[in-house]
């Protein structure tokens, strides 16, 4: 028994100092070394200012101003309304705001659950009115119904931060994006493949189209919008 | 569904085996004490790790010296993590590695995450990336990420052999296991897949968290860390504790539709690879095969159940009126709770990969799934996670319910059931069938004083609750699968089940849910280890028989009648006892498009 706590305690030290500070202290060392864009978060920067990272979605969205000018605030989150100049993520269930990058969560909304379907209408509505076009009060994409909304713009993503978004919801935005920036279609299309990532090995996932990757682009054609 | 979605499964399972073959025949010869490939290296570190340790690794242990060493080495480690963790901000812990000066969580709290790492669970009832400090993620949660999964291994390796004892009841030397363990099987592996990760965007680094000033003129905070490292072993060791909340999900665990694949086939090499090594040490490779067989069958069928059923989509969004099949350029399904880049196909099967082991880390939401879909972990988790299981615990579990199989079929055709050579005896077989049963009856028994009291109902999530605030069958499952997860340490869950409270980051103004907190600890510590005894004591039972040579009668364990028969007994059991829980929640929903 005493040689087993013995042993045990001077176990527990040694491997607490091999892998607890050795291993993550090697394994970081080298990343920073031979990857130190993917160690440090694929960050991108315009102009010398970090605006965001390739990985972690955000919230394209402008803060709504109160009639005093200071922005509206709900619970400590600043209340955004799309801008309908950039492409949108998906819905983001973190709390503190969409695509807050600190506090990572998911929904929790329960497949048979009356909260999941109000969800899923309210962003079904706020979908159709961000695609529809103020002035003439149509679709700028003529053939949207509800049917037609690929679900990935509807449901929120698993960490609350997912840069993607598919194809379908991206041709789709692409009509509001080539009308508001007087671009043609297949200029906005041609972007969307170029930052369409395909599948793993060919096979693996879903192809997903980086929306920050995307958005930069399209103000490097047109010109900051902010 | 689609031709990929199918393609990805298919191929998951090819490549595995194909990686586990080799990798099993590795392991049988590092714990039969032969030069391996790697002895080169480790021969001198591993001489030097018994002279710090003052062990003598010849010296060999029957069981119940074999399971001393390793309950009193897990108490030790119990007591230093619980340490670290109520020490996070102490003057001793340098800025550098707690940047944001987190707090420690409250004791209740810590007293589960603590009992959770400790015994391969890594249920978390907190999020990392606003609980803990980069100190407590590596030397707290990392090492126990290690040192749990390598106890769970040297279980498997003293039950194997035990099994294949020829005299005396010597099962090897536990210290000696564990070491071999972390050098020759943990550390080869756990390098090679840190740094495959960050080469593909899983962070590692010690900065603050990244403030960003986005192009609509937002502000966004970015969590930071050396994720890599612990990532790596998590998957790994099937431990599944996210240095994130949203684990597997969050674009810096799982960046890419290639990590996704790349960390499945993390989670299950060693599960699978450990069932041909015990092929291998029985001198008889169709042992490893039959069970690989009944294990790789009841996976399938798991993923295909599950896929299928998130391709179709929730009740929710048809009754919101979307169309959930494919479309160009959208593969559809129920994507709440799930990323783009994995869709339907890499969740499904991400989350069957980890609920069939202990690891429960998941890339999507479960709770969110439909209710067959959640089903699939419910039901893998009522197997016990013998469907490969987690490292160690998968391999020692099914050989219970092998022994049981064996039992049940000498019963049928009449004749002193036999194993490997060895006769089974009333002794072994009780031994099998308590171990069988803790996990159940802790699962039960937790569930049971959770939904019948107020203080387990204060833990249910308000998505949960209907309208007029009362309990639904998700409610139900919330709570079901908590205690499940917990006694199978497997550590996923139906996230809106919450033992803490956290109104900021850091724990300061923090508070735990005492009943969920202890009641949850002391799920994990009992399912943990009760059945590791009893392994071990089979292990000691066995060990000592003699062989007999196998004749015309013996009923033979490596054709696939016997991976028939085990299968049905993994099933039977599994099912007579969960049933009924199973209906309340997760099946009621699934038969029923009734919105609550």
């Amino acid at each position: 028994m005493k040689r087993d706590i013995v042993t045990s305690i001077i176990g527990v030290i040694v491997f607490a100092i091999l892998l607890g500070l050795v291993y993550p202290f090697a394994i970081t060392g080298i990343s920073q070394v031979a990857f130190p864009g993917d160690a440090n978060g694929q960050q991108i920067h315009l102009n010398g200012k970090l605006v965001g990272s390739k990985l972690i979605g955000q919230n394209f969205g402008t803060p709504v101003l109160e009639k005093n000018g200071k922005p509206k605030e709900v619970k400590g989150a600043v209340v955004t309304e799309p801008d309908p100049r950039y492409f949108q993520s998906r819905p983001s269930a973190t709390e503190g705001g969409a695509y807050n990058a600190s506090a990572s969560t998911f929904s929790n909304h329960g497949p048979n659950s009356v909260k999941t379907k109000e969800a899923n209408e309210e962003n079904i509505k706020a979908y159709l009115e961000l695609n529809k076009n103020p002035a003439t009060k149509t679709e700028y994409d003529p053939g949207l119904t509800v049917a037609r909304i690929p679900v990935d713009a509807v449901n929120s993503s698993a960490s609350g931060l997912d840069p993607e978004i598919s194809q379908a919801n991206a041709w789709i935005q692409a009509y509001r994006i080539a009308a508001v920036r007087h671009l043609s279609r297949a200029t906005v299309d041609a972007l969307i493949s170029k930052y369409t990532s395909g599948r793993g090995l060919g096979f693996s996932g879903e192809p997903g189209v980086n929306v920050l990757e995307l958005n930069l682009a399209l103000d490097r054609l047109t010109g900051g919008g902010a | 569904m689609t031709f990929a979605g199918w393609l990805t499964i298919v191929l998951f399972a090819v490549i595995l085996t194909a990686l586990a073959l080799p990798l099993g025949s590795y392991m049988a010869a590092v714990y039969s004490g032969r030069r391996v490939v790697l002895s080169p290296i480790f021969a001198g570190p591993e001489r030097l790790l018994y002279k710090l340790l003052r062990v003598d690794p010849t010296h060999g242990q029957d069981w119940k010296a074999y399971a001393k060493s390793l309950i009193v080495f897990s108490l030790v480690g119990w007591l230093f993590l619980y340490f670290v963790l109520r020490t996070q901000n102490a003057p001793w812990v340098p800025h550098l590695l707690n940047p944001l000066g987190y707090h420690s969580p409250p004791w209740n709290v810590t007293f589960n995450v603590t009992s959770s790492f400790m015994t391969n669970t890594n249920w978390q009832f907190y999020s990392g990336e606003t609980t803990m400090s980069y100190l407590s993620q590596m030397i707290g949660l990392t090492v126990q990420n290690w040192l749990s999964a390598g106890v769970g291994i040297v279980v498997a390796v003293a039950l194997v052999r035990g099994i294949i004892g020829r005299s005396g009841k010597s099962l090897g030397n536990f210290w000696q296991d564990l070491v071999r363990t972390i050098l020759y099987v943990l550390a080869p592996l756990s390098v090679l897949v840190a740094i495959v990760l960050a080469s593909q965007g899983v962070i590692a680094n010690f900065s603050n968290y990244l403030i960003v000033h986005t192009i609509t003129g937002l502000q966004q905070t970015i969590a930071m860390g050396p994720v890599a490292s612990q990532h790596s072993i998590m998957l790994l060791g099937t431990n599944g504790g996210g240095f994130f909340n949203t684990n597997a999900a969050h674009p810096f665990e799982n960046p890419t539709q290639f990590t996704n694949f790349f960390e499945m086939l993390a989670v299950l090499i060693i599960p699978a690879a450990l069932v041909f090594m015990y092929g291998r040490m029985t001198g008889n490779r169709r042992q490893g095969y039959a069970i690989y067989g009944a294990m790789m069958v009841m996976f399938l069928g798991a993923v295909c159940v599950a896929y299928i059923a998130e391709a179709h989509g929730s009740p929710a969004q048809h009754a919101a009126g979307l169309h959930t099949g494919v479309i160009s350029g959208s593969g559809g399904g129920n994507m709440e709770g799930k990323e783009q880049r994995f869709g339907i196909a890499g969740s499904a099967l991400f989350d069957v990969v980890t609920t069939v082991t202990s690891c429960g880390a998941v890339n999507s939401a479960l709770e969110s799934f439909t209710g067959i879909g959640g089903a699939v972990p419910f039901a893998n988790l009522s197997a016990s996670e013998v469907i490969f299981g987690g490292v160690g615990t998968g391999l020692y579990s099914i050989l219970m319910y092998v022994l049981l199989a064996v039992f049940i079929g000498g019963l049928m055709v009449g004749r002193t059931p036999e194993w490997l050579g060895k006769k089974l005896e009333a002794k072994e077989i009780k031994l099998a069938g308590l171990g069988i049963l803790i996990t159940p009856l802790a699962a039960l028994f937790c569930t049971a004083l959770a939904t019948a009291s107020k203080a387990g109902r204060a833990s249910i999530s308000e998505v949960a609750l209907s309208k007029a605030g009362g309990s639904t069958p998700q409610g139900f499952s919330e709570t079901f699968y908590a205690y499940l997860s917990q006694a199978n340490n497997n550590g996923s869950a139906f996230a809106g089940y919450t033992g803490f409270i956290q109104p900021n980051a850091g724990s300061l103004g923090s508070h735990g849910i005492t009943f969920a907190d202890m009641l949850g600890g002391f799920d994990m510590l009992f399912a943990r280890y009760a059945p590791i005894l009893f392994a071990l004591a089979i292990a000691g039972a066995l060990a000592g028989k003699r062989v007999t040579p196998a004749g015309l009668g013996t009923m033979r364990t490596d054709n696939p009648t016997f991976v028939v028969l085990l299968i049905g007994v993994i099933i039977l059991v599994g099912a007579l006892t969960f049933f009924p829980a199973l209906l309340l929640g997760p099946i009621v929903q699934g038969l029923t498009g009734h919105l609550y």
